[in-house]
């Protein structure tokens, strides 16, 4: 079992209210996913430096999470030495953000060699990501969720089922740029994708089944498909129970499996668009009486623009 | 609604409980020990905001009234008592009752009424997919339309559906019969059409009656099992 979470607001005085408006969502689905949670956050497009990085430094066997510290200035300066780029960084604990106007995949390559530790967890222009393992309460409060501003993100609360309980396997997961995925479900053939994935070159970070169908979704877009026709590629190649969904810098998208197996709810007005597994995390956003309240059926992809 | 600011009201016969005041657990405490022997008889419920086994595994003569949407497995279980949810309900609503009746106003989610024994549930709007599977002996009216796999090895009672049917409708069909007024996208293995009769047209205008929708029974066609499932067949080669 998982909890999904998504909000787009379509009114831009909510914007800088996301955050806020969303963490008792996340929180409502805690028991639905109480060991990790995670989330994409997509704000304005970045310019110059074009192109930002959400990095994270897993703490240290026996530590405790909350305490977690690390060098980012000193990350900095040797990244500023080795790739020589305009490159910013704002860091909370064990959690950053890196705007640089280097190549995304260099910038990637520096730090896998020289910062071993520090895992990149999302490239983009728009997108900023956490995950780690913790109560879902925890780990909002550990990366101030009620402070993040933006138009729409994605979140997730986890309780596993196959991979184990890591930072790297808790959701959203990313591929490419400003694209993730969260996944409500568990697929019996991640290992057949994996497989087909593989030798067009394409890299997997964990053994986690939902890794399997970001990277699918992503490899059908850069080979032309647009969101809405990967997924429905995706109906005869994923194969299992999943809802999942969705965020790019410009949408955010919903599909649940032909048998509706995992739960999924919508409530729509006209100031904001929110989903959640179960209504309970929807409660309390505003004017929630007065929303359109809607199951999405199921193999019906629905989508919503910024 | 009146806004309640006390965490419950006490009228003659009558009881609130507001959730946002109270917790779930003394709402179904009560409606299962107390309200009975206090001589309550109708009990209202304020701000469920989708919690989960509202008014569940109660046997008694009450009258539930939920002002809002419900979370998984409302009134499951339900003996005796009338549970109105006004608003929707999530999934398996009215799991395995036993007798009484439930109405939901709004939309029920996955499963609704699944397994159940006796009773009767109407929802006014759509039922989603499983609605009335594994039924063993209960009613259920669907306003709107229901989703795939509905009455999935239905084993006794009734199902109206006022609306349309999905995929797979009575797939495995024991003794069940279902009403279906609109379109069926497909029925399921075993199930077919067959000839509304006298006691057919009798029944579903009782049922609708009892859920208070305005449609000609005539407009219905009945579905019930062609039996050829109920023996095994080794010539069929595992294709029905």
């Amino acid at each position: 079992m998982c909890g999904i979470v998504g909000l787009l607001v379509k009114n831009p005085e909510l914007r800088d209210r996301l955050g806020e408006l969303m963490v008792p969502m996340l929180i409502g689905m805690t028991e639905r996913g109480p060991e990790s949670a995670g989330l994409a956050v997509f704000t304005e497009p970045v310019t110059s430096p074009a192109h930002k990085l959400s990095l994270y430094v897993p703490p240290l066997p026996g530590t405790d999470a909350d305490a977690a510290s690390y060098d980012w200035s000193g990350l900095l300066s040797e990244l500023r030495a080795g790739v020589a780029h305009d490159h910013h960084l704002t860091s909370m604990a064990s959690h950053a953000i890196l705007t640089t106007a280097a190549d995304p995949v260099r910038v990637t390559a520096w730090l896998r060699e020289h910062a071993p530790r520090v895992h990149v967890l999302s490239v983009g222009g728009s997108i900023d990501l956490y995950k780690d393992t913790g109560s879902p309460a925890a780990i909002a409060q550990r990366y101030s969720f009620n402070t993040l501003r933006g138009t729409h993100l994605v979140a997730h609360t986890r309780m596993a089922t196959e991979s184990a309980v890591t930072p790297a396997n808790a959701h959203p997961f990313t591929a490419g740029r400003d694209f993730c995925l969260v996944h409500n479900g568990s697929l019996s053939n991640p290992h057949l994708v994996r497989r087909k994935l593989e030798p067009l070159g394409i890299h997997f970070d964990t053994d986690n089944d939902t890794e399997a169908a970001c990277r699918f979704f992503e490899w059908r877009m850069r080979e032309g498909d647009d969101l809405v026709s990967a997924v429905h590629r995706g109906f005869e190649e994923l194969d299992g129970f999943y809802t999942f969904l969705m965020g790019t810098d410009q949408q955010l998208l919903i599909v649940r499996d032909a048998f509706a197996c995992k739960p999924a709810v919508v409530a729509e007005t006209d100031d904001f668009v929110a989903i959640a597994s179960e209504f309970r995390s929807l409660a309390h956003l505003p004017g929630i009486r007065h929303a359109s309240v809607f199951e999405p059926k199921p193999q019906e992809v629905y989508s919503w623009r910024v | 609604m009146a806004r309640v600011t006390a965490a419950s009201t006490e009228v003659i016969g009558t009881r609130e409980f507001n959730l946002a005041n109270v917790t779930l657990r003394e709402l179904n405490r009560y409606l299962h020990q107390d309200a009975v022997g206090a001589g309550v008889r109708r009990v209202r419920v304020l701000n469920p905001d989708g919690a989960h086994s509202i008014a569940c595994g109660l046997d008694a003569d009450l009258e539930v009234d939920v002002d809002g949407h419900v979370g998984y497995y409302v009134a499951g279980m339900n003996q005796l008592a009338r549970v109105t949810v006004n608003g929707n309900a999530g999934p398996g609503a009215a799991e395995n009752m036993m007798s009484g009746l439930v109405r939901v106003r709004g939309f029920a989610s996955t499963g609704a009424g699944a397994s159940a024994h006796g009773g009767r549930l109407v929802i006014e709007g759509d039922a989603s997919l499983r609605c009335g599977i594994s039924l063993k002996g209960g009613d259920i009216v669907v306003g709107g339309s229901v989703g795939s796999f509905s009455a999935f090895m239905a084993q006794a009672g009734r199902i109206v559906i006022c609306g349309d049917a999905g995929d797979a409708l009575g797939d495995s069909l024991y003794e069940a019969v279902i009403y279906v007024r609109g379109d069926v996208r497909s029925l399921g293995a075993d199930a077919r059409f067959e000839p509304m009769t006298e006691n057919d047209l009798a029944a579903v205008k009782d049922l609708l009656a009892t859920a208070g929708f305005n449609h000609a029974p005539s407009d219905f066609r009945r579905v019930a099992s062609a039996k050829s499932l109920y023996h095994w067949n080794a010539e069929a080669n595992q294709e029905y």
